[in-house]
């Protein structure tokens, strides 16, 4: 409980709302609710008045003062709103940057815990639900505690056992009534957000795998879990409509109650002579304006809980369980790669079970073209995360001089390209110059040609300009790793770490590729992760990994003489070579038989 | 924004029920109010005009009290009751749009801006809620109370009824014209939302490569920039949703105000007597209050609604290949004549004219350079795309186009070039069992199950673990490598022995010893009867074939 106050609290100093609009917003959005009550009173004395037959004149106060608040109550209502509304919104945008460096620091690996769906949720809907707490919670208290204060002195002041009894009314509408109901419904809300991601995540990942679940026909069991998620949500929801209909219940009594008490108590004193007769409309009616006021703070306590859920979500990105957390305090890589120093590293993907990596030692000095090699699952991406400084590890990894667990920022001396790059729903211009914000135009045109993506560009409608899609939508794999390839160049890293870049290219363009990278490259140093063997005779010292661990090293003329794992493949892949050639003479659009 | 649209209120009837009880309960709501300032003005007059004293009146008095309580049950029930009637009109709405937005295929909304349509499908129809359950009832409830309070205000002072009457048709009407202006602006609105959820997932998916590069701390400015653009985007549209509650508001308060100025006046002439008088001051408000929940109500719906019209028409979009109602021949044989396809969103075809006959016990690979129309023709043979010319035949004379998807599919092996790895369930973490599986009925024996691991050459890794084939995937997929991964897709395509093996690069990420591994087993399922159609980027594979076939993408358009 005290964690979940600190997580609206935190979620408070977070939206960093401004406080003079917030100030101003809740003033006069009392004053909007005090016209309403000031409203009735007037009019009822008014009517009081008159049937006491006075001259008509005695009465013109009276009659502006009820057209001034009725003008008042709406005019003051809608600045409170657009004030209100702005602070809050300003406030949102602060919390989403915040969340979004919480989770930029627990990038790339701690965003493995969360599905895509669950963190559009976190970044979407949790952080919009803390527009409730300005808007829903705060403000509407703050206006009701003011109201109701000014209300029961000023019937205070015409019957004070009146003042008195609606006083303790008020305090029950105003702490009682809404703790009634966020208690009842406590557990249904507390559940919502959750429900809420968990329908999310169910839509995202059904989305993403549309074609394997129609064409497995999956889409039964599919739409089943979706229709349970959606009737989880439906019975949550019917929960809490139960905690907020007793609100309104509770509401509606409290309004009798403070009506029926008002007129027992005033009724008398009126026959007492203690109250003026033409006071007691007034003494009666004002309270049913009044409790109308207050009858919104059930449903702001559900608010609130609602936003608690939602704040505890934030909070929990950074809090879940071993989390590894890239170094971003430690000092910053050099730019100029001189070498790197594993010694003894064992390192394992977190809740593994078995090490990816064992006891790997080696050394890659600057100007070095290293490549590892190896069967797939053999633990080469695994060593390219340790390098990046991603995945922690044991035994000792020496960048430049200094521990990689120490240092921070290894982008600086190290470009990585992955087997799945991401393109982002932009331009191709875009993504290139992400490797390098100043680019100019022709730094950009050499990146394009270098990653062989000119022919590509220029059958697009607007060249460089053109959007590729979200995810790279409007592109072939091929042509989105070469995009990926082109921001790494422009990037002009001082070490290559290139983990398989060539994957989703045919045979041809994955050769040609392989070639331009090593001219682009040039004296830069390079790791280059593959299980493409053709272009390894110019590597410097190939490293080949099995199961976790180092088991041959040498330069390709070395490995072919010592035999192996190596030396077979090497033998396997020329012999196909040849086949790549035959392809090309085939004629388009029609079946060719093959003769084997 | 039409107040009302039918399209919505189809998805209503499964409701009727609950939407009449809410509006019913709303009714009796209505005319206990009118009974309690009856109670009360009579109360008040008795005791200042006439004099009595408490004992005469405390029988109203206690009257009053019992409508309070019973006012009180009643608003509870209408909670309860508006929750429910909007359940089941959301649930099917849901289950329809997702139906429809999957049978899409690759090519479909879910696959051009998967997190717009996710937003649509959660939070878009959640926010249909106010629709259904407060404005739909609310608006027939404008129409009754009114009208009632009104006949009972004529029965007790005929100037304040013309004065009600007069202004209150001023309400819809301007709610008619503000709605008419916002329109558009509603409808901004919900896109700026929707591309903002799009932003997001790009943003998170992209991540791990933003960090790579050291841009990912620079991207909170643009995060800042977007926040902004919502805001005013959104303030454009509160500042007229605000203006008009505030003119109806104004509206309603000043109608109030000459009622009771116009009431007070008479009666200090003595053209109207106190009780009356009194009774019409405490009725007046409750006149304008059914309108006026309606514009807030309205308000509210308005979000839903914009994201309905857009559900609702990607619900009565037409799927690129409908297929037909025959069934899917005995002897499968796959003949592809002339098919070009093209899709709309790009200039140039994606498939050039392109013919072959796969016959049962062959492979045939597709090759081609990278981007140049192999995917694309897999997808015409899985009914995703439609050939814009030629056609494809699944038997002797009976074209795809006139076949039962359903049934074409099931007898379907796919690997798909990105396989997704799930469960029916949707699972995080699935299991293998359930990755293999994938929901298909009948379900697999284990036996079954084993001899296509045996086949991709994962059986022995699987056998190590503890759980075996109930042992479960990590939910980021980290332990697995992509070699693996592609094995287990493989696996899916290769169980029970489909006739037909549609197969995206299926060495891809494969070592060559798996490769091997995996061209024999494509090797035995054509031995055993299968047409297998493989899209090759490797030469082991097309060592395995009995034909090739070289497909390229089309010239410009």
């Amino acid at each position: 409980m005290l964690s979940n106050r600190g997580a609206v609290w935190h979620m408070w100093t977070q939206l960093s709302l401004p406080g003079r609009r917030m100030w101003a917003a809740g003033f006069i959005g009392f004053l909007a609710s005090a016209s309403a009550v000031a409203l009735i009173g007037a009019s009822a004395w008014l009517i009081s008045r008159a049937a006491e037959l006075p001259p008509v004149l005695t009465l013109s106060v009276a009659a502006v003062l009820v057209r001034t608040f009725a003008i008042g109550r709406g005019f003051f209502r809608y600045v409170e709103r657009i004030i209100g509304h702005d602070a809050a919104f300003r406030g949102l945008t602060n919390l989403r940057v915040q969340v979004y460096e919480r989770l930029e620091r627990i990038a790339p690996l701690g965003l493995a815990r969360f599905s895509r769906g669950d963190l559009l949720t976190r970044l979407g809907a949790d952080v919009d639900e803390a527009l409730d707490l300005p808007l829903r919670v705060v403000l509407p208290w703050l206006q009701a505690v003011l109201v109701a204060a000014g209300t029961v002195a000023f019937i205070s002041w015409l019957v004070p056992s009146a003042g008195v009894l609606i006083g303790v009314l008020v305090v029950i509408a105003i702490t009682l009534a809404p703790f009634i109901v966020a208690f009842t419904a406590r557990k249904a809300d507390s559940r919502m957000a959750q429900s809420r991601a968990d329908l999310a995540e169910l839509v995202v990942g059904a989305l993403d795998a549309a074609p394997d679940i129609i064409v497995f026909g999956a889409q039964v069991g599919v739409a089943e879990q979706v229709r349970r998620a959606d009737s989880q949500l439906v019975q949550l929801n019917a929960r809490e409509s139960w905690s907020l209909g007793a609100g309104s219940a509770i509401s509606t009594t409290l309004q009798g109650a403070a009506v029926v008490g008002a007129l027992a108590l005033a009724i008398p004193a009126v026959q007492s002579g203690q109250l003026a007769p033409v006071w007691l409309a007034a003494v009666a009616l004002i309270p049913l304006v009044l409790f109308e006021v207050l009858s919104g703070l059930p449903g702001s306590a559900l608010a609130l809980q609602r936003v608690r859920g939602s704040a505890k979500r934030l909070i929990d990105i950074e809090n879940g369980p071993d989390v590894p957390l890239r170094n971003t305090t430690g000092i910053p890589a050099s730019a100029t790669f001189e070498s790197f120093d594993l010694r003894g590293v064992n390192a394992q993907w977190p809740g593994a079970a078995e090490s990816a990596l064992i006891d790997v030692s080696l050394h890659v000095d600057a100007g070095q073209h290293v490549a590892i090699v190896g069967p797939s699952g053999s633990g080469k991406s695994t060593l390219a995360a340790v390098l990046m400084g991603f995945l922690p590890y044991s035994g000792s990894v020496i960048l430049n001089g200094r521990e990689v667990c120490e240092t921070a920022e290894v982008w600086r001396c190290a470009g990585l390209l992955t087997q799945s790059a991401h393109i982002f729903d932009t331009t191709v211009a875009a993504n290139v110059t992400l490797g390098k914000r100043d680019a100019t135009d022709s730094q950009i045109d050499k990146a394009i040609r270098q990653a062989r993506l000119d022919s590509w560009i220029t059958t697009l409608p607007n060249g460089l300009e053109t959007e590729v899609g979200s995810f790279g939508s409007a592109m072939s794999g091929g042509e989105r790793q070469r995009l990926a390839l082109a921001r790494l160049l422009i990037s002009e890293p001082s070490l290559y770490v290139l983990d398989e870049p060539t994957e989703h290219l045919d045979a041809q363009n994955a050769t040609e590729l392989d070639q331009t990278i090593l001219a682009a490259v040039g004296d830069s140093s390079m790791i280059m992760i593959s299980h493409r063997l053709t272009t390894l005779s110019l590597m410097d010292r190939i490293i080949v990994m099995e199961q976790g661990r180092i088991s041959a090293v040498g330069t390709h003329a070395e490995l072919m003489n010592s035999g192996g794992w190596y030396a077979d493949q090497i033998r396997q892949e020329g012999e196909r070579t040849d086949m790549v050639n035959f392809v090309q003479t085939l004629a388009v659009g029609s079946a060719t038989p093959c003769t084997t | 924004m039409r107040p009302v649209d039918p399209r919505l209120l189809r998805y209503a009837r499964s409701t009727r029920g609950f939407l009449i009880a809410t509006v019913g309960a709303g009714v009796v709501s209505a005319v206990l109010i009118i009974v309690q300032a009856r109670l009360l003005s009579q109360v008040l007059v008795d005791v200042t005009a006439n004099g009595a004293v408490w004992k005469l009146v405390v029988g109203s008095v206690v009257a009053l009290a019992v409508v309070f309580v019973t006012r009180a049950a009643l608003a509870w029930l209408i909670e309860v009751l508006a929750v429910r009637s909007s359940a089941k009109a959301k649930q099917e709405l849901r289950e329809a749009a997702l139906d429809r937005i999957l049978a899409q295929g690759p090519a479909g909304p879910a696959a051009q801006n998967p997190g717009e349509v996710a937003a649509l499908l959660t939070r878009g129809i959640d926010s249909l809620d106010a629709y259904y359950a407060r404005y739909l009832p609310q608006l027939v409830l404008a129409v009754i109370v009114p009208i009632a309070i009104l006949a009972t205000v004529l029965g007790q002072d005929l100037i304040s009824a013309i004065i009600i009457a007069v202004t209150i048709p001023l309400i819809p009407m301007f709610m008619a014209l503000i709605g008419m202006y916002t329109k558009t602006r509603v409808d901004r609105q919900w896109r700026t939302l929707a591309s903002l959820s799009g932003h997001f997932l790009d943003l998170i998916s992209g991540l791990p490569t933003l960090v790579i590069f050291g841009r990912a701390k620079a991207q909170a400015d643009a995060i800042r920039a977007m926040g902004d653009r919502y805001r005013s985007s959104t303030m454009s549209v509160l500042r007229i949703s605000f203006l008009s509650s505030f003119a109806l508001e104004l509206l309603a308060s000043l109608s109030v105000a000459l009622v009771a100025v116009s009431v007070g006046l008479r009666l200090a002439e003595g053209q109207i007597q106190y009780a009356p008088a009194l009774f019409v001051l405490i009725l007046a408000p409750e006149a304008f209050l059914p309108l006026r929940l309606v514009g807030q109500h309205f308000h509210a719906a308005a979000e839903g609604l914009g994201a309905a019209t857009r559900i609702i028409a990607d619900i009565e979009s037409p799927l690129p290949v409908a297929g037909g109602s025959r069934r899917v021949p005995a002897q499968i044989r796959i003949e592809v004549v002339d098919v070009e396809i093209a899709y709309a969103a790009r200039d140039r075809t994606a498939l050039a004219p392109t013919s072959f006959v796969a016959l049962p016990g062959s492979i045939t690979a597709i090759v081609g350079s990278s981007g140049g129309g192999k995917s694309t023709l897999l997808a015409g043979l899985l009914g995703f795309a439609a050939p814009v010319r030629g056609e494809i035949l699944v038997g002797p004379d009976q074209p795809l186009a006139d076949t039962d998807l359903v049934s074409w599919r099931a007898c379907l092996g796919w690997l798909p070039q990105n396989p997704h790895l799930i469960s029916p369930s949707l699972d995080r973490e699935p299991t293998i069992r359930g990755i293999i599986e994938c929901g298909r009925i009948p379900r697999f024996s284990d036996e079954q199950l084993w001899q296509v691991l045996e086949q991709v050459g994962l059986a022995p890794q699987i056998r190590a673990l503890t759980l075996g084939l109930d042992a479960r995937l990590q939910a980021d997929g980290s332990g697995v490598s992509v070699g693996q991964r592609q094995r287990l897709a493989l696996s899916r395509a290769l169980v029970g022995a489909p006739p037909v093996l549609l197969l995206d690069e299926p060495t891809a990420a494969l070592d060559p010893v798996s490769e091997d591994l995996v061209s024999r087993s494509m090797r035995s399922a054509a031995d055993a009867g299968a047409i297998v159609i493989v899209v090759a980027h490797r030469p082991a594979v097309i060592d395995l074939a009995d034909q090739v076939v070289r497909v390229e993408a089309g010239a410009l358009c």
